[in-house]
């Protein structure tokens, strides 16, 4: 276990020193984050009839989204983790006394939180500072609050342990990038990054909810904003504490398969 | 003109080494956008229409501007590849060569995957024309082919900007990418939803709208002057301050020295 948070800490702090990287990063979602918003508001004043949730509950959504990207993006990968199944360097972590499924997953999430941290808090004091239905607003119950810390790191785990299914397909192929973005894009649909899941047809948005992209970054802020609440809550993160274990589960597993079968051709 | 089209002939072949790649990552691009469509197909159900603009109208504009945006990407990639290619010096043999640079630049990288969006747009337009109640008369046929050609003009002054800002930072911008994949995302809309003020920056600092609100206002027949069709020509002139900054990066550029 210490080893591993050691691992963590490393990829951590190693995440925190690119600082301007980040500047640049704050500026491009709070202008993505603009634009939603304005793009919003413009369908809200067309019908605001068949706005399917509280203006205010999708400023909140939107600027969450932003705020913890580096949490829930599908498209991010560890470029050395790619390289090393590709280049055969897998060998010498192969010697390493550590289990690499664990490894990894420490090393893809340290990434990911580092990535947020840095970028988070200016993103959540400026949206909070906002006009009212266009800015963040609090959570309605102090239970919603809890609840939708302890969905958006299960959350997190479940868009890991999918982008780890990802790695172990690397083992098959030469060029991976074809894969990759295949199964990213269609991640990005169906979790709601493109296009939160109430605005969608709700036969098919109630089929979304049970899968593992339903639980990836919608229950979280949707339970912050209070659009999910009750019964519901409950039962989606039942729904999502299962996801979480069944993708780890299979994850490892796939792993140990693929990794009986690597060759590494000298060098 | 001759050597591009060796270049390209050349790109061609290397990327049809590894077909099956090529092929997910063509199906990849498709999917990526199919999701935006189906985004805006869902919002537009719902909403029916905004700001007066139907499902029909926006569809029309982002097909434009989805056509725009992968022709303009899929041979002014090389750009978008320019922060390692001069953080690896590659840049300075690109130097020593008697060709063009902005020529050699494009070449270095053409990528047929992107044509999965163009394709997508390509149906999209074949659906949407007979059916969005516009008469094809023949300006407006031309108003069309003025969005596009436009849109491509300004998308790639946008990537020529892009790199040339790596000749001050040596590394990509992440801001930019606002202005190109931002200009894609949201340019699926009229600009005019977004406001005065967006429209404004939209017409006359980076003139997106210029091929995208305007002359789709003539296409769909709200406004009757001409003018409106032929803004787009206009927009090329966008082009001069991008490759005046592109002069101006070549003239501060100093080898990363590897």
């Amino acid at each position: 276990m210490k080893k591993y948070l050691t691992y963590f800490r490393i990829r951590f702090i190693g995440g925190l020193q690119y600082r301007a990287a980040a500047l640049a990063g704050i500026s491009t979602q709070f202008a993505w984050g603009f634009l939603y918003i304005l793009l919003y508001s413009a369908f809200c004043r067309a019908d605001p009839e068949a706005f399917p949730m509280e203006f205010s509950q999708l400023a909140s959504y939107v600027w969450l989204q932003q705020a913890f990207l580096a949490l829930f993006m599908n498209w991010y990968y560890d470029s050395d983790i790619l390289s090393m199944i590709s280049d055969g360097s897998i060998a010498y972590e192969l010697v390493r006394p550590l289990d690499i499924y664990t490894l990894w997953f420490t090393k893809t999430v340290a990434a990911r939180v580092s990535k947020a941290v840095l970028r988070c808090f200016p993103i959540l004091i400026v949206a909070s500072l906002l006009p009212d239905p266009y800015g963040l607003t609090l959570p309605p119950t102090p239970l919603h609050a809890v609840m939708f810390v302890l969905t958006m790191v299960l959350g997190m785990f479940v868009v890991t342990a999918f982008s780890m299914l990802i790695y172990c397909a690397c083992f098959y192929t030469v060029n991976a990038t074809g894969v990759r973005m295949v199964a990213q894009s269609i991640a990005d649909f169906l979790s709601g990054s493109e296009l939160p899941l109430p605005f969608m047809p709700a036969a098919m948005r109630r089929v979304i909810e049970m899968t593992p992209f339903g639980v990836m970054q919608n229950l979280p802020f949707r339970i912050y904003s209070g659009s999910i609440t009750g019964d519901e809550m409950w039962f989606l993160t039942g729904m999502q504490l299962f996801w979480t274990f069944i993708l780890i589960g299979g994850g490892w597993l796939w792993m140990r398969a693929a990794l009986k079968k690597v060759v590494v051709q000298g060098g | 003109m001759k050597l591009y089209f060796r270049y390209f002939m050349i790109q061609l072949r290397s990327q049809m080494q590894y077909k099956v790649s090529f092929f997910f990552t063509l199906l990849g691009q498709l999917l990526t956008s199919f999701s935006a469509f189906l985004g805006i197909f869902f919002l537009m159900q719902r909403f029916h229409a905004v700001e007066g603009f139907t499902m029909n109208e926006v569809m029309l504009c982002f097909a434009a501007v989805l056509m725009a945006f992968s022709t303009a990407e899929c041979f002014a990639r090389g750009f978008d590849r320019f922060a390692p290619m001069l953080g690896n010096g590659e840049f300075d043999r690109i130097m020593v060569r008697p060709r063009g640079l902005i020529l050699q630049v494009l070449g270095s990288k053409i990528e047929f995957t992107r044509l999965g969006r163009f394709f997508q747009a390509l149906v999209m337009f074949c659906v949407i024309i007979p059916t969005c109640g516009v008469v094809w008369t023949w300006d407006k046929i031309l108003t069309l082919v003025l969005m596009i050609l436009g849109g491509t003009v300004v998308f790639t002054g946008l990537f020529i900007i892009y790199a040339s800002v790596c000749f001050f930072t040596t590394e990509g911008l992440e801001f930019m990418n606002i202005f190109t994949d931002g200009g894609r995302q949201f340019g699926a809309y009229p600009f005019s939803i977004y406001g005065d003020g967006i429209l404004r920056f939209c017409t006359f600092v980076v003139p997106l709208a210029l091929c995208q609100y305007y002359p789709l206002l003539y296409l769909t027949g709200r406004v009757d002057t001409f003018g409106y069709a032929l803004l787009p020509l206009l927009s090329a002139v966008f082009l001069i301050p991008c490759l005046l900054l592109w002069k101006l990066g070549i003239h501060h550029y100093k080898s990363t020295g590897s």
